[in-house]
């Protein structure tokens, strides 16, 4: 109690039970880090130096235990070698009984080698000790690349069988190479990369509820449903699903949202409480009378800048008429007495000196707003993040850059004004490019929120490539499902369906779009639609390989053909005895530097299926890396149970040759890396596992000015957090257009996607403008400078005859402001009036730094 | 100028993305010299010339526009 200066905690609280209706549940109880206590051979129970990597994220952290100094526990030694081990507690049913794979760590792993280095005051030796890389998730394979060939991470496939403690507290690792040579090897420490297990509380709870798990302890889910547990109305997400990193957890708790809520529209709102605000005080005759609250955080400012000398430099600024310093600025206890402190001191405008705006300007202004203020009249000065965070060896330069942070804030605010927005209305229909799996759910989606959707498809077929798949990777038949989701999108009322259309223009902002579609048939057709948000699942393909004659050989055929033939029972598969697979086809090389995420599953899938035709069938998979994630870990499991032979090439000295003879037999020369010896197989059937392609948007992506990256997929706002939003409001994104992903995943952020459009359309308006540029038409000259520097074509020039700026369709760069040569245009907040009091500020010497 | 010159720079970033970088940089408790101090701008092309000249004109040894 005593150590939070907060005096946050109080040990007289008791559990409280309270009952609730709902029409929904949602359970996200996440996991827990697999415990290596129990594990014999690696003694994490018994050595301060074998960490696991939850522990090491800390040691790196910088409000870690070392303070991000990379140091080891035993004797804070600064290691100079470090060994990694992958798998513990995952795909291992030796010394833990997690089966599956935690997809996480790999990557993780990555991160944390790289950090180390960086982190690490000389050239740290990193060794990783794994058995398949699984970097499969978005820009994750370039990382390793990278970790590998620039960073000088030695990766090192083995499957370490012991750790002996040896003198100096460091650990000998024993492990046998590739070529099964015994090596043995001595490091200072040794991170032990953890999986995700599943926790007892949610296996309890899972109980309470009443809903299935699968046999990982995990919430049983359908691929086809994938956040709807076994019991109606109760929905799973993250990893108590399945274990997944982080942009996957957002996307499926997005997806929970509108799965759970789309049975419920009727009732969206009614629990809705309207905030009452105090009416505005007009301060447009006062003079400013402005208080600064300077912010300790804790230690993280006071502990460094000497923030009482901070306040009563503030106290001598001109306009100040309060000052105070406050432990933490942003708690609700201070936030009350702000607005108290507003009040009585008639202060009409606010500075806090504290962490960043970017994270804490809204919660400041919402206060001011409390208090009767326009909430533009604030201002904050960072003294955190870019002072005593950055100088924390140099207290008396922190508190003299503090104080200079504090007279700029206050010369602005000198000159703030208020601001007000205008309210917009939101056009409540989507529209949704696309009419594949992931356009059809999310069309679907939103419909059943009711609201309309425009479904706009440029082929002649809903339903994309799903249309040549077999079945998901739990079995479940993709075609009645398909079916029945075409025929669900046709008959709903509020879809609207355009087939061979497609968009050519549009204009407008989040809430309120106006996009023109172009229906081709016997004539051309041009519809005009409204719509407040956008979604782009535009799909991706299968890639048509040149690569092992395929195209020249009647028996080389991609996933795709080989789905076909199992589907059509072609007379090939019943009369061949042998049948090999090829990974990685065009994906994780140098012109393809990414995985493609699900063609490894859908090879120990599609070995199964030949494999319960004909058991006796002999097949073969030429892998690099099996990455059979999380669950799916099970097949690989199952397919070496039944026979299924893996043998591992690489693109350096280890590729496949194919040729054929000419009387057509299929040859297949390769290294065996078991037998450590040339192979050469003949399979009747040769199956390439090829990459997933976007398809090319190039002129639709440019229309939605939407980016992408080199591969051509779609690039969101946010790698991990922002997964489905683009960095521009109002567009959203869904499917194989975003990266590679099996059919689940694809439903997932298809329906995450509706989830982050309903933010928008439910509500009725939304309010625009504050921050925007404003032209005064005496000083236009209408040179059109501003029409053709802004970056988002919204100046015109009026019929009155100057240059119009509409409120609510500035972005608020101002950019034509600093070029408008006039001078004609102001941006509000940012006025050269208010900048060049900032700039000033800074250079102004105090009467006691002048003496 | 003397050895115990200290230059005075003032950095205009913009918000999205300089002011995020300089904000990171605490984050990660780099280090670099005090006598930066950053702007917060909308954008990197709000910055006109009046700001840099006011900018030189008051003592400034060096601006930095990022964005």
């Amino acid at each position: 109690m005593d150590a939070c200066l907060a005096k946050a905690v109080n040990h007289d609280m008791i559990a409280e039970y309270k009952s609730i209706n709902v029409g929904a549940i949602i359970l996200a109880p996440g996991f827990t880090p697999f415990d290596p206590t129990a594990h014999k051979t690696y003694p994490y129970a018994s050595h301060p130096n074998v960490v696991t990597s939850l522990e090491f994220e800390r040691i790196l952290s910088a409000s870690g235990p070392f303070e991000g100094h990379l140091v080891r526990p035993s004797d804070h030694k600064e290691p100079d070698k470090i060994a990694w081990l992958q798998c513990v507690g995952s795909r291992d049913i030796n010394c833990s009984d997690h089966s599956y794979c935690s997809s996480v760590c790999c990557m993780y792993t990555n991160k944390q080698t790289v950090i180390a280095k960086e982190h690490s005051t000389k050239p740290l030796d990193a060794a990783v000790f794994f058995m398949d890389m699984r970097t499969h998730g978005k820009e994750f394979e370039k990382y390793y690349m990278r970790t590998k060939d620039e960073k000088g991470v030695r990766f090192i496939r083995s499957k370490v069988h012991t750790i002996d403690p040896v003198e100096d507290e460091n650990l000998r690792l024993r492990y046998v190479t590739e070529a099964g040579e015994i090596k043995e090897e001595i490091f200072d420490m040794v991170v032990l990369a953890i999986g995700l297990a599943p926790n007892k509380e949610s296996v309890d709870l899972a109980k309470t509820v009443g809903i299935d798990l699968n046999k990982h302890l995990h919430a049983a889910t359908r691929t086809l449903e994938p956040v709807t547990s076994s019991r109606p109305g109760i929905f799973v997400c993250g990893a108590f699903q399945e274990p997944k990193d982080i942009p996957q957890s957002v996307m499926e708790a997005s997806a929970a949202a509108s799965t759970a809520t789309s049975p419920l529209a009727t009732a969206r709102g009614t629990l809705m409480r309207t905030k009452a605000l105090p009416p505005e005080i007009d301060v447009s005759d006062q003079e400013p009378r402005i208080g600064v609250f300077v912010c300790n955080c804790g230690i993280n400012i006071g502990g460094v800048a000497d923030v009482p000398a901070v306040r009563e430099y503030a106290r001598t600024l001109p306009h100040v008429v309060h000052v105070e310093d406050n432990l933490f600025t942003c708690s609700q206890d201070t936030q009350d007495k702000m607005k108290e402190v507003i009040k009585e001191n008639n202060i009409n405008r606010v500075i806090v000196a504290s962490c960043s705006p970017r994270t804490h300007e809204p919660l400041f202004q919402e206060t001011i707003r409390d208090a009767g203020l326009n909430k533009y009249l604030f201002e904050m000065a960072n003294i955190r993040d870019q002072n005593t965070w950055v100088h924390m060896n140099n207290p008396d330069r922190a508190t003299a850059k503090a104080k200079d942070l504090v007279r700029m804030a206050v010369a602005k605010a000198a000159y703030i004004e208020p601001l007000h927005q205008v309210r917009l209305d939101v056009i409540q229909k989507v529209l949704v490019v696309g009419g594949g799996v992931a356009g059809m759910e999310a069309a679907l989606g939103v419909a059943d929120q009711g609201l309309p959707v425009f479904l706009v498809e440029r082929g002649n077929q809903l339903g994309g490539v799903a249309h040549k798949l077999l079945a998901t990777w739990q079995g479940e038949p993709v075609k009645p499902y398909l079916d029945q989701l075409i025929d669900k999108v046709r008959n709903h009322p509020q879809i609207h369906v355009y087939m061979q259309t497609e968009p050519v223009e549009t204009t407008g902002i989040m809430g309120n779009f106006t996009t023109t579609l172009m229906t081709s048939g016997e004539t051309l057709t041009e519809t005009v639609i409204e719509h407040g948000a956008t979604i782009i699942a535009t799909g991706g393909k299968e890639y048509t390989p040149s690569e092992y004659l395929y195209g020249q050989h009647q028996n080389v055929m991609t996933h795709f053909d080989l789905d076909a033939a199992l589907a059509a029972d072609d007379p090939r598969l019943a009369t061949a005895d042998s049948v090999a697979f090829i990974q990685c086809v065009g994906s994780r090389t140098p012109e393809r530097p990414y995985c493609s995420r699900l063609c490894c599953t859908h090879t120990v899938k599609s070995a199964l299926s030949l494999k319960k035709r004909n058991p006796e069938m002999d097949i073969y998979v030429l892998y690099r890396d099996m990455r059979t994630y999380g669950f799916r870990e099970e097949l690989y499991k199952e397919a070496r149970e039944n026979g299924v032979i893996f043998m591992r090439y690489n693109l350096e000295d280890n590729l496949p040759d194919v040729s054929a003879a000419d009387d057509g037999t299929l040859s297949v020369k390769i290294r065996d890396h078991v037998l450590q010896m040339p192979v050469e197989l003949n399979p009747d059937l040769l199956v390439l596992a090829t990459a997933v392609l976007p398809n090319e948007n190039k002129d639709l992506f440019e229309l939605f000015k939407v980016p992408i990256n080199a591969d051509g997929f779609l690039v969101e706002a946010h790698a991990k957090l922002r997964p489905v939003d683009f960095g521009s409001e109002g567009i959203f994104m869904a499917g194989l257009a975003h990266y590679p992903k099996p059919l689940d995943e694809s439903i997932a952020q298809a329906r995450a996607s509706v989830s982050r459009a309903m933010t928008i359309l439910s509500q009725d308006a939304i309010m625009v403008g504050g921050v925007v540029a404003e032209v005064d038409p005496d000083k236009c000259a209408v040179c059109v400078t501003c029409v053709r520097t802004c970056p988002y074509h919204i100046p015109y020039i009026g019929e009155e005859g100057h240059a119009v700026i509409e409120a609510a369709e500035c972005h608020g760069c101002g950019c034509c402001v600093a070029e408008c040569p006039g001078k004609a245009i102001q941006l509000k907040h940012f006025t050269d009036q208010q900048l060049v009091a900032k700039t000033a500020a800074l250079f102004e010497k105090t009467k006691e730094e002048a003496a | 100028m003397n050895e115990t010159f200290e230059p005075q720079i003032l950095a205009y970033c913009c918000k999205y993305c300089a002011y995020a970088a300089a904000d990171l940089a605490g984050s990660m408790r780099l280090s670099y010299p005090s006598n930066v101090k950053v702007i917060q701008v909308p954008c990197s092309g709000r910055v006109d010339i009046i700001h840099l000249l006011t900018a030189f004109e008051r003592g400034a040894d060096g601006v930095y526009v990022a964005g």
